[in-house]
Order: C-alpha cells, then structure tokens, then sequence
C-alpha cells in the first residue's frame, strides 16, 4: 500500500488562504488505512481548518467527500458537482490521486494535504514500514522476499556495509540491517549460495521515467 | 621516486600504509605538511574521499598532490557521491597522472555527514566497484563501449573482521576477493586474538590476499568508550581502555601512541597479517611517533 502522512496544519493553512470555499476530499483506499487521507482524517482536517479560519476572522466554508479511489477517472468525475461549488480542491489522497483530480477538473486549482512517504506494509499498531522501491526490476527472489533496495540505507546489492551493527543499520539504531535479515532468512532456508552470488549494478532503465505501462487488452 | 605499492605488495616485507584527510576548503597547508612528513615513512599513503560524508577537498585532487610530492598515492573511492559514468571517468583521470592505486569503498550513509538531505547517489555497491575497474582494465566502459587506451590498477578494498554477525561480512569479504581484490585494509583492530581467527579464515580462502590491519590511534579513554558506543565494527577491549583511563594527566595520546606501536609490532613479530593502515584521524603528525613507538 501507498503510506503518506499529513502535511503540517500550518502548511496547509497557508496554501489554502486565498479561498472561502474548498472541498476537502479523501480517499478511501491506501490513505484511509495508514490513517492519513481517510472520512475521518478529512472530517478532522476539515474542522481544524474551519477553526483556524475562523480565529483569523474569516470564514472558510469547506465541504467533505472521500471516494474509493482517488487514482481512478471515473469515480473521481463523481465528484463533478461538488467541484464546480467551491474555488479550490484540497486532496488527501496520495499524489496520484492530487494528480487525478487536477488532470480531471483543470480549471480549478488542487491542493495537496499529505506528504506520500512510500509503498510499506504494516509493522503493529500505527507503524508502517517502506517495502518497495517500485525499481520495476523485482530482486525479492535473490534474497529471501526482503528487498535490499529499499530496507538497506544504501540499496547495496551485494551484501552488508560496515555499517552493520548487530543487526541495525548505522543510519538508525531501530531499523535493521536488511542484509542481517537476508542473511538469517537465507541460511533458516539453507538457501545462502544465493548471498554468496555476485549481483551486477542495478539497471536503473527498468521504469524509464516518467513510467508508463500499456498492458495488452484482452 | 617512490617505489610502485604493488612491488611493495608482493615484496614480502611487513607493508605500512597510512592516510590523509583532505581539508575542507583551499588552505592545503596542513595537508601538504602531513604529505610531506608521511610520503618516505611509509609504503602507500591513503586519501580518504569526503570521509564521513563531509564535503571536502576531493581524493582525486588530492592524489595527484601526493604524486607531484614524490609520495606513493593509494586513491579511496566511495560509490555515494558519483554515478557509474563519474567514477570511470575520474578513473581514467586518474591513470592518466600516474595513480595506479584504488581502495574500493561503498562509502558512509549521507546522513552521517554534513549535507544530510543531498541525494545519496549509490548507483554502484563496493563489489561492483571492483568489477568496474578490472571491466575497465579489459579496455571496456561499463557500457560495454571500448576505451581508447585501458587503466591498470591495483585494487583493493575493505573489511570489518569485529562485524556483528560476522558471517554475512565474510561472505561479502569472499565476493570482494572474486571481484580482484588484492588487498585489504580492516576497519580497526584492537582485540588481536579475535582478528587471528579472521585471519585463519582470509590465509584458508586465499593466501595470496595481502591484509593490513587497521591501526586507529586511540587518544584516550573516552574516544575508545566512544568508538565501542558509536562505531560499528569496532571493539576496543576494556584493559585498553584502563591503560588509557591511567594514563598520567595530559599524556592519554602519549599512551594511545604507545598501544598502537605495541599492537603494530606484536603483528609484526608474529607474522599475523602481511601489514598495517595507520590511521591517525586528524594527528597525521603522530604517525612518525607511532612507527617509532612499533620499533621502526
């Protein structure tokens, strides 16, 4: 999933100042589970605005939609209606869903209210971690399912640098050192030749940017 | 003209590198005093390449000066601040001046360093930096294109034989030897009983691996306390640390000097590797002081 986190209010604040009327839009996939862009993180960003506003002595009118997907055309046209009633379009989704809405509804302006941080998975309660890197050059057979490119701190490709520290990463003492874990992994599943290959630099062409896939049609 | 590290390499003499630091900044004084002082005491003087991640005054430079000063230069290069296409040109620079000495480095994380948001750049790791040169030495860019005209070098690389675990760090050490590596300095080593066991791994991979011991110059207890707490891969054991801690007011160095030259001779005398890197970080100026505490 898409992680991202919530600008500051004072950030935010700024960007919208010019406006007396915005919608607020969240997006009810990724952003909602990382709990940055969902119904309620909307409801909540939308009243502190109002607020903030309101100390200032003005009065900002704001309006609230949350949609499935945010990266997606269709469902992001539903929210026609609501547009065309406001001056400025503050999402909460994660960049492609801004994009989306500003490629969508060009003549007003698109605001973003989150900060995309990675593509993670869940650690525990309220913790997410990066996973991928999106290379577009999957290497998660080489190494036991844990990518090196985006857990080590370097994307070294062929094993450990110096900086390992009983199995934390020098950057930061409570993250660890992915070739620690590739190295654990592999030798649990006696699998640790795959450690001992030597791997050639990455192909940095894998996704020529700005990426674009054309899948077949069925 | 000082003689090829190479020849020095493969000569069977006890081999003693040490390095400098370049400044930050024009003022190159110091340094070229540190050159100076060093070139006809040891057999390959390092530079280190914006070590710590602190922008510096570049290796390459740096190397050249060594070169022009009568001094045998080994060139450090890290993968984080160039691309693949910066790192072979300086290498084809490089050759062109004379240098004939590279140490293969992954480099520190930028975060280390004192410009912590610039782009990590890391295109290559240290083994792949190795396979770069020997491709270059085959007259081939990484591109696969040919060069007109080829380099030679003698590489080398590095190794942390205090590593916690040891054995992912062994398995790189032997994709390193794969790669051509013909010589290693260590991260430093104080604990000699433990790098004798590491040494016995390295003679049984292979014996034709020169090694030199990474010899850090202890300033007193609480660099050692710091170095356990802040540094990986490096242990200082505690009765260092006391003979540091009971130095007499003012003379800690005096005693760091006194360890390093002990550990230098001991490694020496019992023939446990087929050299040292004296790295004196910041008291170039000891390096002499240090031979002659080691019986040189």
């Amino acid at each position: 999933m898409i992680v991202a986190e919530r600008k500051p209010l004072e950030a935010i604040k700024q960007m919208i100042a010019e406006y007396k009327k915005i919608l607020v839009v969240g997006c009810g996939t990724c952003v909602t589970v990382c709990w940055a862009g969902g119904e309620k993180e909307v409801a909540v960003l939308s009243s502190q605005l109002r607020l903030a506003s309101r100390k200032d002595g003005n009065e900002l009118v704001t309006s609230e939609a949350t949609i499935e997907r945010q990266c997606e055309r269709e469902l992001v046209e539903g929210l026609k209606d609501e547009v065309k009633r406001v001056e400025a379009v503050l999402s909460l989704g994660c960049g492609a869903g801004v994009q989306t809405i500003a490629e969508i509804f060009q003549e007003i302006p698109v605001y973003p209210a989150l900060n995309t941080k990675f593509v993670g998975m869940p650690q525990g309660e309220g913790v997410w971690v990066e996973t991928c890197a999106a290379c577009g050059d999957c290497f998660l057979d080489k190494t036991g399912g844990i990518c090196p490119i985006v857990r080590c701190a370097k994307g070294l490709l062929n094993g450990p640098c110096g900086g390992t520290n009983n199995g934390k990463c020098e950057v930061d003492p409570e993250k660890d050192c992915a070739w620690t874990l590739i190295y654990q992994r592999l030798k649990a599943q006696g699998r640790l030749d795959l450690m001992r290959k030597y791997y050639p630099r990455r192909n940095f062409q894998a996704v020529t940017r700005p990426g674009k896939i054309e899948a077949l049609q069925a | 003209m000082a003689r090829p590290f190479k020849e020095t390499l493969n000569s069977g003499k006890f081999v003693v590198t040490s390095e400098v630091g370049p400044p930050k900044g024009t003022d190159l004084e110091k340094m070229i005093h540190h050159i100076d002082l060093l070139k006809d005491k040891v057999d390959a003087l390092n530079v280190t390449d914006n070590q710590s991640s602190v922008m510096r005054f570049p290796s390459l430079g740096t190397v050249l000066l060594i070169k022009e000063h009568g001094g045998e230069p080994i060139l450090q290069m890290t993968c984080r601040d160039r691309n693949c296409l910066a790192l072979q040109a300086d290498l084809l620079l490089a050759y062109t001046r004379g240098i004939r000495n590279v140490l293969c480095l992954t480099g520190d994380s930028i975060t280390v360093g004192d410009h912590k948001d610039a782009k990590a750049v890391f295109d290559l790791d240290s083994v792949q930096l190795l396979h770069m040169v020997r491709t270059m030495e085959s007259g081939k860019d990484l591109g696969g294109n040919d060069l007109q005209g080829a380099v030679e070098f003698c590489v080398g690389a590095t190794v942390t034989p205090e590593a916690n675990p040891i054995e992912p760090q062994l398995i790189k050490f032997e994709k390193k030897v794969e790669a051509g590596a013909e010589f290693f300095q260590t991260q430093a080593v104080y604990d000699l009983d433990n790098f004798k066991k590491f040494m016995e791994y390295a003679r049984g991979l292979d014996k034709n691996i020169k090694i030199l011991a990474g010899i850090v110059l202890l300033a007193g207890a609480k660099m050692a306390r710091h170095m356990n707490e802040n540094v990986p891969g490096i242990f200082v054991p505690q009765d260092l640390i006391d003979e540091l801690a009971g130095a007499e007011k003012g003379k800690a160095l005096q005693k760091g000097i006194e360890i390093a030259g002990r550990l230098i001779r001991q490694i020496k005398e019992e023939a446990i590797c087929d050299g040292v890197h004296i790295m004196a970080i910041g008291r170039e100026e000891v390096v002499p002081d240090i031979l002659e505490a080691a019986g040189f």
